[in-house]
C-alpha cells in the first residue's frame, strides 16, 4: 500500500516487492559447531516489532535485487533504504510515532524489548 | 441542476416520471412516494429521511439480473431514462409486508435478541439459522456475471481536496493558483456544496435578502474553477465518493460513470497533502415513533425544495433543538408555503433566524417537543407537549396537531470519517456536542464544516490561514486574501436533548436511534442495564451504527443517550472508530479488470494448441494449464490413463514437460554454488553429464528436486519442479545476493525460452534416431544421465538422457518457437511405434510405479531426505550445505519419524484415497494415527493398485500389515518397498 524507492529502479508500488523479514541475520559460518538452540535461534527467531524494524526487501517484480529498509511498521513510514552488506544505520526510536491513542506495543506483538535468549 | 426534461423510471414495478437532475429520492418524493422500504428487524414502514450519503432508510436494489446492485442509497442515484429500482427487505411487497408481524412482536425483540434466544441450546442454532439468515440482510447480490467493466486509475498529486463545497473550492483555487498539481473530488454531480446549492438559493432568487454577497462569491468561485478544470494542473472529478483514507496519504475514491461500457472507476490517489472539506451531516432527534415515512431531516427537506424544486404539501411542522431548522421555515415562508408550527425544545432563542421567523409571524412552541407521532404508512399527526424545567418529563396536557411532513433537526455532525480513517485524533466540543479533528496523524488538514466551522466568514478565514501554511510547505507563498467580507448570522445555542421525554412508560416507546439496524433508545438502555460499559461493546451488542450507513445520522445520538443514562460525559465515553469504506463499494469496482482471464495469469506451453486439438483434458499446475490425459472416443479417465501408461512401458510415450522450471547458471563459482544449495556434491560432475539434486531449506526439509546438467566448465542448466520454478529462482538469488556476494554466479530463468519434449519407452531410441538422423544414440556415446547438444535443421536442441518414468527417456529442450513443429514431427515419425501422448496423470502413475517422489506430494515441508530414504544423496563429506546442520537437530534425528514406504492393499483392485490415515490397530476412535497415504493409483502394468505413504518408522516395518480406516470400511494394507517396477534399473540403461 505504500511506495518503495528501489535503489536500482526508483519509486514503485509496494505490490512489486516482497518482504524478506528481519535484516542483519547472517547465516552462521560454522554450523556444525552450533548447538541445536543456537541453530534454532538462527532459523526461527525473528523480531516482529511494532515500530522501527530493519527489514530485507526484494524488488521481485522488477530488478529482482535485494536491499534493506528501515521501516516503522506501525505507520509504514520508510526511514532509510540501504544496500545489502552495509551495516545498519544508527536509527534510534524504538518508540514509534503510533497513531493517536494506541499503545506502542499492540496485542500479540513481541515487544521491542524482547531479548533473544 | 434540475431541468424540465422529463424522465421515466420504475420503482417497485410502477412507472413514474421525474426530471433530469433528479435523484431517485427526489423523484419519488416529487411523486408523493414516501414509503420506500421496510426496516431491518421490525419491518416497519420507512421513508426517505435525508438527501445525501447519510441516508439510512431509502436503500434500494438498483436494476435487476446481471447488473443489479444492492444497498444503493436512493438519495445518491442520479435519475436516468428507464431506471428500475425496487425496495428491499420486504415480502411480498412494501405495502403489505409479511415480516411486519415482527413490529407487533417487538417487546420480544430486545437488544442482543439473537444472541440470547437463538444460541441456546447450541444444537438448535442449525435449525434457527436458516430462518434468521433469511430474515436478516438487506439487498440481494447479483447471481449472474456482471457484463460491465470497472477500471482502476492511479493518480499522483500535490494536493488532494475532498469535497467541492465552498471551503474545498476556495482551497482548490489557492492551491491551483500556486501552480501545484491539484485533484478535487466531489461526491455529487455539482460543485458548490450545501451552502451554494441549498443555503443561498432563496437569497439568490429573492434578491434582496441575506447572503447575496456570499452567493455571488460562491457562484464566481464555481465558475472560476470549472474554467480551470483540466488546465493549470487542476483536475475535478464529480460523482466520486472518496471512501478510504489509508497509510501514507494513499486514498481511494469511487467514481460513478454514465458511460455504458465502464460503470465505475476506482481512483487510487497518492497525495502529498490532503485537504478534507467534507462538510457535515444533520442529526435526527430521538422521540417516540420518530421513524414514520414523512418524518425527514429539516435541511434535507429544504434541499429537496431549493435544489430539486420539490414543493412540499400539506401540514408542515418543524421540530428542532437549534437555530438551523429555522432556515427551512424561512425559505418556505418566502415561497408562500405555510408552516403549521415550529416546535423548539429550547426555552428561547435570540438567534437572527429565529427573530426573523417571529417577525414573519410563524407559530413557535418553545419548551415543547414532539412526543409521539401517528400514521402507519405515512405520518398524519404529531403529539406535542410542554416539558418540565430539566427537560426530563412532559407537563400539562399534550396536544395533537395534524401533520403531513415533520422536519426534524438535532444539530450538525462534522463529517470526520476520513479524518478518523487517517488515524487522526478527535476531540469533543461541548458547546455543540461535536467531535472535531484535533491532532493530525498524516499530511492532512480539515477545513469548513467537517472541522466544526460552520459560518462562511470563519470558513474563509480558516481555509486561507491553513492553506497558507500548507502551501508554504511546498515553498509557495500566498498574500492576497482576495475575498469580500460577508455577513455573519448569529445563531443561538443548541440544546441537547438526547432522548425526547415521553408521557409513556419508557419500555413501551419506540424511539429509533439507528434506523437501518432498528436500534431504539430502550435497547441502548437495556445494554447499559445488563452491564455493558465500553462504547465499543454497547455498539456491538445493540448493533447501533453497524449498518451500511455506519450510523452517519445516529452515532452521536447513541453516544448522547449512553451519556444520559450512564451519567457520564460524552468525552469520557469516547467514540467508536470510523471504518472504511465511507459508503459501500461494489465488489466489481474493487476487482476492476482483475476478473476472469485477468484474475490470475494462465500459462500455456507452445504445444498447447496441439493438446486442445487432440482432445486433452487439462489440469491446473500452479498457473500452468497442463494436459492431464487424452481420452479417445468412449474412454473414461481411468481407461485413458491405463492405456497411456501401458503404451509408454511397451512402446513410446511422449510428454509435454515444458512447464518444468529451467534456470541457466553461469559463472566462475557455479560448481561451488551448486555444492551449497544441493545436498550432494557437484565439483566432479563431468561436462556433458547430468545429476539429480535435492534442495533443502535451512530447516533441513526438502523444498525442491530436479536434474542439473553440466553444459560447460562454468555453465549448468538446472531444472526445478513446475510449481516451484519461481520460488527456487528467488531463493537462489537471495542466497547469492545476501549471503554469498563473493560468488561469481549469474542466474537466468529460461523456462519459457525452451520447451521440453520427453520421449519415453523401450522404443524411444528408435524414434530419436529417426528425428536426429546423423546422431549416434548408442549407450556408449549417449549413456543414461548425460547431456548432448544435437542439431536438427541447424536448430540446436539440448537433449538429456534422464528419466522420470523408469523407462529409457530423452528430454529434448528445443527453442520454444520450434517446439510445436518438433512435437508434430515426433508423431509423424513415431507412427510406426504407436507413439502415444500421455498427460500428467499417466506421468504420476509411471513415476509412482518406479517409486520416484514428487516434491509437494510425498513431501509437505516436514520431510527430510532421510525420511524419504534418500540418505544416499546427502553428502557426508561437505562441511556445509543449505539444510545440513538441521539434519542433525534432535527432532530430525529422532526415532519414529514418518518415512516414505510403499503401501499395497490386500485387495489388489482397491485404490486407496490419497490422504487416507493409517493406523496400526483398529480400535474404538480415536485411534493413534501412524501415517498417511501421499500417492495412490491403479497400475496397469502390475495389474493392481499401488500407493506411497509416510509411516512412522516405516522403513523398519516393511512387510507389516496395517490399516486404513475409511468411513464405510477398514482397508487392510501391507507396508512394502516403494519401488514397484524395475528396482535394478535395467530398463533405464538398456
Amino acid at each position: 500500500m505504500f511506495l518503495i524507492n528501489c535503489p536500482y529502479c526508483g519509486e514503485r508500488e509496494q505490490v512489486e516487492f516482497n518482504c524478506g523479514g528481519e535484516a542483519h541475520i547472517a547465516r552462521p559460518k560454522n554450523p556444525p559447531d552450533l548447538s541445536d538452540d543456537q541453530w534454532a535461534d538462527y532459523l526461527f527467531m525473528r523480531k516482529n516489532i511494532k515500530g522501527v524494524q530493519f527489514e530485507r526487501w526484494n524488488h521481485s517484480s522488477g530488478c529482482r535485487r535485494w536491499f534493506n529498509i528501515v521501516r516503522n511498521t506501525a505507520t509504514d513510514e520508510i526511514l532509510k533504504i540501504y544496500n545489502m552488506g552495509e551495516s545498519p544505520p544508527n536509527i534510534n526510536g524504538d518508540d514509534p510515532n503510533t497513531p493517536s491513542g494506541e499503545p506502542n506495543i499492540g496485542s500479540g506483538n513481541i515487544s521491542s524489548t524482547f531479548n533473544k535468549k | 441542476m434540475i431541468t424540465d426534461k422529463k424522465i421515466s423510471f420504475k420503482f417497485d414495478g410502477k412507472k413514474f416520471f421525474g426530471f433530469e437532475g433528479d435523484t431517485l429520492a427526489s423523484a419519488l418524493i416529487r411523486n408523493g412516494v414516501f414509503l420506500v422500504g421496510r426496516s431491518f428487524k421490525y419491518h416497519r414502514p420507512r421513508g426517505i429521511i435525508s438527501a445525501g450519503s447519510e441516508e439510512p432508510n431509502a436503500i434500494v436494489q438498483l436494476e435487476s439480473g446481471n447488473i443489479t446492485e444492492p444497498n444503493v442509497r436512493a438519495t445518491e442515484i442520479e435519475l436516468y431514462e428507464g431506471l428500475n429500482a425496487s425496495s428491499q427487505n420486504n415480502w411480498p411487497n412494501v405495502n403489505f409486508d409479511f415480516g411486519s408481524i415482527n413490529d407487533f412482536l417487538s417487546p420480544f425483540f430486545p437488544a442482543g435478541f439473537y444472541y440470547k434466544t437463538f444460541m441456546w441450546p447450541p444444537k438448535f442454532w442449525e435449525k434457527y439459522e436458516y430462518f434468521i439468515r433469511k430474515a436478516a440482510g438487506l439487498g440481494k447480490s447479483p447471481k449472474e456475471d456482471d457484463p460491465d467493466k470497472y477500471e482502476h486509475f492511479h493518480y499522483h498529486c500535490d494536493v488532494l481536496i475532498v469535497g467541492g463545497g465552498l471551503s474545498g473550492l476556495y482551497a482548490a483555487k489557492l492551491a491551483t493558483k500556486a501552480n501545484l498539481k491539484v485533484l478535487l473530488v466531489e461526491q455529487s454531480s455539482e460543485l458548490g456544496g450545501e451552502k451554494l446549492n441549498v443555503d443561498y438559493v432563496q437569497s439568490a432568487l429573492q434578491g434582496s435578502v441575506d447572503n447575496v454577497l456570499e452567493t455571488s462569491f460562491g457562484i464566481s468561485l464555481v465558475n472560476e474553477l470549472e474554467n480551470l478544470n483540466n488546465s493549470n494542473n487542476l483536475k475535478i472529478i464529480k460523482n466520486t465518493t472518496l471512501f478510504a483514507y489509508m497509510h501514507n496519504n494513499y486514498l481511494l475514491a469511487c467514481q460513478k460513470i454514465k458511460n455504458k461500457n465502464i460503470r465505475q472507476i476506482i481512483w487510487k490517489i497518492r497525495a502529498r497533502k490532503v485537504v478534507l472539506a467534507t462538510g457535515s451531516i444533520e442529526r435526527f432527534l430521538t422521540f417516540d415513533n420518530n421513524d414514520r415515512p414523512g418524518i425527514m431531516l429539516a435541511n434535507s427537506v429544504r434541499k429537496y425544495f431549493n435544489y430539486y424544486k420539490v414543493k412540499p404539501r400539506g401540514n408542515i411542522i418543524i421540530f428542532t433543538n437549534n437555530d438551523s431548522a429555522y432556515k427551512t421555515a424561512i425559505d418556505f415562508y418566502l415561497n408562500k408555503i405555510p408552516i403549521k408550527a415550529i416546535v423548539d425544545v429550547r426555552k428561547e432563542s435570540k438567534g437572527d433566524l429565529v427573530r426573523k421567523a417571529r417577525n414573519f409571524g410563524l407559530k413557535i412552541y418553545f419548551n415543547h417537543g414532539v412526543i409521539n407521532t401517528k400514521g402507519r404508512k405515512k405520518i398524519n399527526s404529531v403529539i406535542i407537549s410542554e416539558f418540565d424545567e430539566k427537560l426530563r418529563n412532559t407537563i400539562g396536557k399534550s396536544k395533537k396537531l395534524s401533520c403531513d411532513l415533520l422536519c426534524v433537526s438535532g444539530g450538525w455532525t462534522p463529517t470526520v470519517h476520513l479524518f478518523s480513517q487517517s488515524r487522526g485524533k478527535l476531540i469533543f466540543r461541548e458547546s455543540d456536542a461535536t467531535f472535531i479533528p484535533d491532532i493530525s496523524f498524516q499530511e492532512e488538514i480539515s477545513i469548513g464544516a467537517c472541522n466544526g466551522t460552520f459560518e462562511l466568514d470563519d470558513i474563509f478565514e480558516e481555509t486561507f490561514n491553513k492553506m497558507k501554511k500548507l502551501l508554504s510547505e511546498f515553498g509557495k507563498e500566498i498574500q492576497d486574501k482576495n475575498r469580500e467580507g460577508v455577513n455573519k448570522i448569529f445563531q443561538d445555542k443548541i440544546k441537547h436533548l438526547w432522548v425526547v421525554p415521553s408521557n409513556k412508560y419508557f419500555g413501551k416507546t419506540k424511539m429509533f436511534v439507528d434506523f437501518q439496524n432498528d436500534v431504539t433508545a430502550k435497547d441502548i438502555k437495556l445494554a447499559l442495564k445488563e452491564g455493558y460499559r465500553s462504547i465499543e461493546h454497547v455498539k456491538r451488542y445493540t448493533t447501533t451504527g453497524m449498518a451500511t450507513d455506519q450510523g452517519k445520522t445516529s452515532n452521536i445520538n447513541a453516544l448522547g443517550i449512553i451519556s444520559q443514562f450512564s451519567n457520564k460525559q460524552i468525552h469520557e465515553l469516547g467514540t467508536t472508530t470510523y471504518r472504511l469504506p465511507y459508503t459501500p463499494v461494489t465488489f466489481g469496482a474493487l476487482a476492476g479488470r482483475h476478473v476472469k482471464e485477468f484474475f490470475d495469469v494462465e500459462r500455456t506451453t507452445p504445444i498447447h494448441q496441439w493438446h486442445i486439438d487432440n482432445n486433452a483434458k487439462f489440469e491446473n499446475v500452479g498457473q500452468w494449464k497442463r494436459a492431464w490425459y487424452y481420452p479417445k472416443e468412449e474412454e473414461d479417465m481411468h481407461q485413458a490413463v491405463n492405456r497411456e501408461v501401458k503404451a509408454t512401458r511397451e512402446g513410446i510415450g511422449i510428454l509435454d514437460a515444458s512447464t518444468l522450471g529451467k534456470i541457466d547458471i553461469k559463472g566462475r563459482d557455479s560448481s561451488e554454488f551448486l555444492n551449497r544449495v544441493y545436498t550432494n556434491s557437484w565439483s566432479k560432475l563431468g561436462i556433458g553429464k547430468c545429476r539429480y539434486g535435492l534442495m533443502l531449506g535451512d530447516d533441513g526439509m526438502v523444498i525442491d528436486d530436479g536434474v542439473t546438467s553440466r553444459l560447460a566448465e562454468n555453465h549448468y542448466l538446472m531444472t526445478t519442479t513446475t510449481g516451484n520454478a519461481a520460488s527456487v529462482m528467488s531463493k537462489l538469488e537471495d542466497w547469492l545476493q545476501t549471503e554469498w556476494p563473493e560468488l561469481k554466479v549469474f542466474l537466468t530463468s529460461v523456462t519459457e525460452q525452451f520447451s521440453t519434449i520427453s520421449v519415453n519407452g523401450p522404443l524411444a531410441t528408435d524414434l530419436m534416431k529417426k528425428i536426429f538422423v546423423d546422431f549416434d544414440f548408442s549407450s556408449e556415446n549417449f549413456p543414461h544421465m548425460s547431456f548432448k547438444n544435437i542439431q536438427i535443421n541447424s536448430i540446436s536442441c539440448r537433449v538429456m538422457r534422464i528419466s522420470f518414468t523408469g523407462e529409457k527417456c530423452y528430454e529434448i529442450n528445443v527453442p520454444s518457437s520450434y517446439a510445436k513443429s518438433l512435437w508434430s514431427k515426433c508423431f509423424e515419425l513415431g507412427k510406426e511405434f504407436n507413439i502415444t501422448p500421455y498427460g500428467t496423470e499417466a506421468m504420476h502413475v509411471l513415476r509412482a510405479e518406479k517409486g520416484f517422489v514428487i516434491v509437494g506430494q510425498e513431501t509437505d515441508g516436514s520431510v527430510t531426505p532421510i525420511d524419504l530414504d534418500m540418505s544416499w544423496i546427502v553428502s557426508k563429506k561437505k562441511y556445509d550445505f543449505i539444510g545440513k546442520r538441521a539434519l542433525n537437530r534432535s527432532d530430525t534425528i529422532k526415532e519414529d519419524r514418518k518415512q516414505l514406504v510403499g503401501i499395497l492393499t490386500k485387495d489388489p483392485n482397491l485404490v486407496l484415497e490419497e490422504g487416507a490415515q493409517l493406523v496400526e490397530k483398529i480400535s474404538k476412535p480415536p485411534m493413534a494415527m501412524i501415517g498417511h497415504i501421499t500417492s495412490s493409483y491403479y497400475s496397469p502394468n502390475l495389474g493392481r493398485s499401488i500407493a506411497l505413504g509416510l509411516v512412522k518408522d516405516g522403513l523398519k516395518k516393511k512387510g507389516q500389515t496395517i490399516f486404513a480406516p475409511m468411513p464405510d470400511k477398514t482397508v487392510e494394507v501391507e507396508i512394502s518397498n516403494p519401488v514397484f517396477i524395475d528396482p535394478t534399473n535395467e530398463r533405464l540403461s538398456a
